[in-house]
């Protein structure tokens, strides 16, 4: 798999005359390498997108509540179901399919705000996170009785036609992955820097009580953050359900993805985040193809690990410093 | 006793204390005072080894302590209360301040769980003493109620029943006579001179200059991060400087 | 004291006494992971019911002991009774070298690395195929025999097994009651007012993460024994949820919480035979409304309801 120059392929390869790259078994091989690594990278590239999509949606609770959300996978989960069962039995076309599912998902992100997180009389970390994880069992349970438990294709948005880029090819699929990721980031952007409500929510992000105590509803953000968390869920689950197909548990492991590039991100609900995706889904996408791929899904897991031990706050974070 | 020199605390951009030195004398009552703000709490948690200080050095008996753990300071004689009292809610009284008792006992997880002798006879000795610390701030009869549900007064006394079931050498008080009546407050003033009686060095930070003037045997003030003045009770009374800082207070 | 001696006798008699209740039937062949869960449940209790830690990766101690127990006898021939014991003391061993660092994290950040961790073991256990068997598993593993009996039937089984788990039960319950205990649950309330007590939270936390562990690769080892088959799917985060499910439904800091805990989900599926795919719904709902309804889990919430209930009985029967 890897470049590796046997000592026979030297010895006995006779280099003609006029040689061109193909002629020469040594630089042949490191092309294929490098096209292999370009194909590996931009693949990799479109996953980490969508793992920065959900790690920026864990970031915005996280941030807005000290919220770990383990239910936020299964709002990418549910954005792929839903506009398949739009779609499907309801026949819907797919560009009204979507804006519904969202809005499903979103409605359920509500729901699951409003009847689960609220009324918790004692939100300790350890009750929170065995709520949002029965939270998330429940709604894949769900999903199994209502959908089954078969893997489902999606159809591409714009057909399957490979586009060639340098040695490497993409899909359609890719682009519109990277090109809609970009859209909601900065639209996340604006949103948080340059409107009342997002500047509100920041502003519990940073201090909750004082937010309040300028005037500043503080549960109405909480509810914000999670709708505008399972909004990004769905998105992210629709626009990457036409390349790996979707089903009643996809979410368990790109929640947890998307939760390791929050945490390499430092837990920034911006551009932290996004670069820890994009570097979580390269990672993993030139380990699985250069290594091994029965280890992919431990490739997040060891960077989640070493980040959690050597540097907790992320790549871009600053140590925390002492608070009095 | 206790010597503290030369402490700075710098917090991001915020120099919260700026070298600052003062010495509590063995078996004396020190009082720690300031306007708020001052940076009294931070001092504390310096020297309580809860937080690193930028630079400086607290020197316990003569050793150097400087940035060792709250559980090494513990078995090396200082222990502390705290302002908000840090109790151990879900546990009972008795069992609080049988946690206090922690460094005078040495059963391990083997040994408890396979009710070594030695383990046993360690827990009534435990258990005996925890009930001479209860009976020695006075709330025996509440032995049983869980820390959860006293009332601040007594969650104080608690605090100091656990900690001096450390029987600790220097025990450092954050604001003990905060959000207590003038009677409790009373009463508090007692049980620190008959905690000093024991021949242990108190420290403490306080707001009430009552009690401060009352039974401190030397202040020390600060004032925005720096130390304004040390003396006794008479001459911080008496210095201008101090006056000014608090301009009425007290 | 008294009433604790008592406690464990009521439970050693129900525990002696049940196999009559069930006489043979496929029940005793669940009553036998019972034990195993009990045993899991106590140890995950102490982490996370005791000391506060939260752990979601228990499956992959469990998952260690039963692959090291099946590996060991099968392929290398070893002696069951040798293997179990020390693969308690490597995973353990492993436990206590890895809670350094992992320990240092607290809530969120500590629950999702034992996750990972979890999973990653779980990746382990399905990609070394030549040493594990893979996906299809591990089949052949010896059942356990001492002088001559061999243990082989669910009746044996079960006294084996819950012999060893009322052992676990009894030594779980002096060590909660004792300072260690005592300590282990002031760290929870107040790590720092631990500390200034002389509590040495740091390693009090990273010496219980590496007895549960320990605990755990046992229950493990047992199960291999047991069952003479086991696969990676058995061991993942599916179970460690499970387990976590137990501790908080029966009781979070209650040794026999975790007990009740385990039964109750253990005997669960088997009455949803006919809704099974409504399993994993129960679970999740179960899960939600423990934490929102009896937080104390079973072992509280139940007593402190009949107690409400007679209250309001008592004040009804006052007025007519």
């Amino acid at each position: 798999m890897g470049a590796r120059l046997s000592a026979e392929t030297v010895e006995t390869a006779a280099i003609p005359a006029k040689a061109t790259t193909r002629d020469c078994p040594y630089i042949y091989e490191v092309t294929v390498q490098f096209d292999q690594i370009l194909q590996y990278t931009l693949s990799g590239l479109s996953t980490g997108a969508i793992y920065a999509l959900i790690g920026i949606g864990f970031s915005i609770i996280y941030n807005s509540t000290g919220i770990i959300n383990f239910a936020q996978g299964e709002f990418v989960m549910l954005g792929g179901m839903l506009t398949l069962f739009l779609m499907g039995p309801l026949k819907l076309p797919l560009w009204a399919a979507i804006p519904c599912a969202v809005l499903i998902s979103t409605l359920v992100g509500i729901v699951f705000e409003r009847f689960a997180i609220r009324p918790l009389r004692q939100p300790t970390p350890i009750n929170l996170v065995i709520i949002t994880i029965g939270g998330s069992i429940l709604m894949r349970g769900l999903a199994m009785l209502l959908w089954g438990k078969d893997t489902q294709s999606v159809p591409s948005f714009s057909g399957d036609e490979p586009i060639a880029i340098g040695g490497a090819t993409i899909l359609p699929q890719h682009l519109w992955i990277l090109g809609i990721t970009l859209v909601i980031i900065v639209i996340n952007k604006l949103f948080f820097y340059h409107t009342i409500s997002g500047k509100a929510m920041r502003a519990c992000a940073y201090n909750r009580r004082a937010a309040g105590l300028v005037g500043i509803d503080v549960r109405r953000m909480v509810m914000f953050s999670f709708m505008i968390s399972s909004a990004m869920g769905a998105v992210a689950g629709i626009i990457v359900a036409p390349l790996t197909m979707t089903a009643y548990d996809v979410g368990v492991m790109l929640g947890l993805k998307g939760f390791c590039a929050a945490i390499i991100g430092g837990m920034s609900s911006g551009a932290a985040t996004v670069v820890g995706g994009l570097i979580l889904g390269v990672l993993e996408s030139l380990g699985a193809g250069l290594i091994s791929s029965g280890y992919k899904d431990a490739i997040a897991f060891i960077i989640l690990l070493l980040i959690l031990f050597i540097r907790p706050q992320g790549l871009f974070g600053k140590a925390d410093s002492e608070r009095v | 006793m206790l010597e503290v020199t030369g402490i700075t605390q710098v917090f991001g951009g915020v120099t919260a204390l700026e070298d600052v030195s003062f010495v509590a004398g063995k078996g004396d009552i020190t009082g720690v005072i300031g306007p708020n703000g001052a940076g009294k709490t931070t001092l504390f948690n310096i020297v309580s080894g809860i937080y690193k200080q930028t630079s400086g050095a607290v020197h316990l008996e003569g050793k150097q302590v400087t940035g060792l753990p709250p559980e090494r300071l513990a078995r090396l004689g200082m222990v502390r209360t705290f302002q908000n009292i840090e109790l151990f809610g879900s546990m009972t009284v008795m069992e609080n301040v049988m946690v206090g008792m922690h460094t005078k006992s040495s059963s391990g997880i083997l040994a408890c769980s396979f009710l070594m002798p030695w383990s046993i006879a360690e827990e009534r000795r435990i258990r005996e003493g925890a009930i001479k610390w209860l009976d020695f701030v006075g709330i025996t009869d509440l032995a049983a109620v869980t820390a959860g549900n006293l009332p601040f007064g007594k969650g104080r006394l608690l605090e100091i029943a656990r900690a001096m079931a450390v029987e600790p050498r220097i025990i450092l008080m954050d604001e003990p006579a905060a959000g207590l009546n003038s009677q409790e407050t009373l009463a508090l003033a007692h049980l620190i001179q008959r905690i000093r009686a024991l021949g242990i060095t108190v420290v403490l930070v306080e707001h009430d200059m009552e009690l401060v003037m009352d039974i401190c045997d030397r202040i020390v003030v600060l004032n925005l991060g720096k130390k304004l003045a040390e003396g006794t009770p008479r001459e911080i009374q008496e210095n201008q400087e101090v006056i000014a800082a608090y301009l009425g207070e007290g | 004291m008294k009433k604790e001696l008592l406690k464990f006798l009521v439970f050693l008699v129900i525990v002696m006494v049940a196999p009559l209740a069930f006489k043979g039937g496929y029940l005793l062949n669940v009553l036998v992971f019972v034990g195993i869960n009990t045993m899991l449940a106590v140890a995950l209790n102490l982490l996370l019911g005791y000391a506060g830690q939260i752990s979601l990766g228990h499956a992959g101690f469990f998952g260690l002991g039963a692959y090291l127990s099946g590996i060991m006898t099968t392929t290398y021939g070893w002696n069951p009774w040798l293997v179990m014991p020390l693969a308690a003391l490597a995973v353990g061993l492993v436990a206590f070298m890895i809670g350094f660092p992992v320990l240092k994290l607290k809530g969120h950040y500590l629950a999702m690395a034992t996750l990972g961790l979890g999973i990653i073991i779980y990746i382990v256990f399905n990609e070394t195929v030549d040493l594990t068997g893979g996906p299809s598993g591990l089949s052949g593993i010896p059942n356990l025999s001492i002088a001559g009996t061999t243990f082989d039937t669910d009746l044996k089984n079960y006294y084996l097994i819950w012999s060893l788990t009322s052992v676990i039960v009894f030594l779980a319950v002096n060590l909660a009651r004792s300072r260690v205990g005592r300590a282990l649950r002031a760290i929870h309330d107040s790590e720092v007012a631990a500390q200034v007590l002389g509590v040495n939270a740091r390693i009090i936390k990273i010496q219980i993460f590496a007895l549960s562990a320990a605990i755990s690769s046992l229950a493990g080892s047992l199960y291999a024994h047991t069952m003479t088959f086991i696969s990676p799917a058995s061991f993942g985060f599916n179970f460690s949820v499970e387990l976590l499910t137990m501790v908080v439904i029966g009781g979070l800091g209650s040794i026999y919480g975790a007990f009740f805990g385990a039964v109750l989900l253990t005997l669960l599926p088997e009455f949803l035979r006919e809704a099974q795919d409504y399993d994993i719904v129960i679970y999740g709902a179960l899960l939600m409304a423990m934490v929102m309804f009896m937080p104390g889990g079973l072992v509280r919430g139940v007593p402190a309801l009949f107690s409400r209930l007679f209250k309001l009985a008592g004040k009804e029967g006052g007025h007519a």
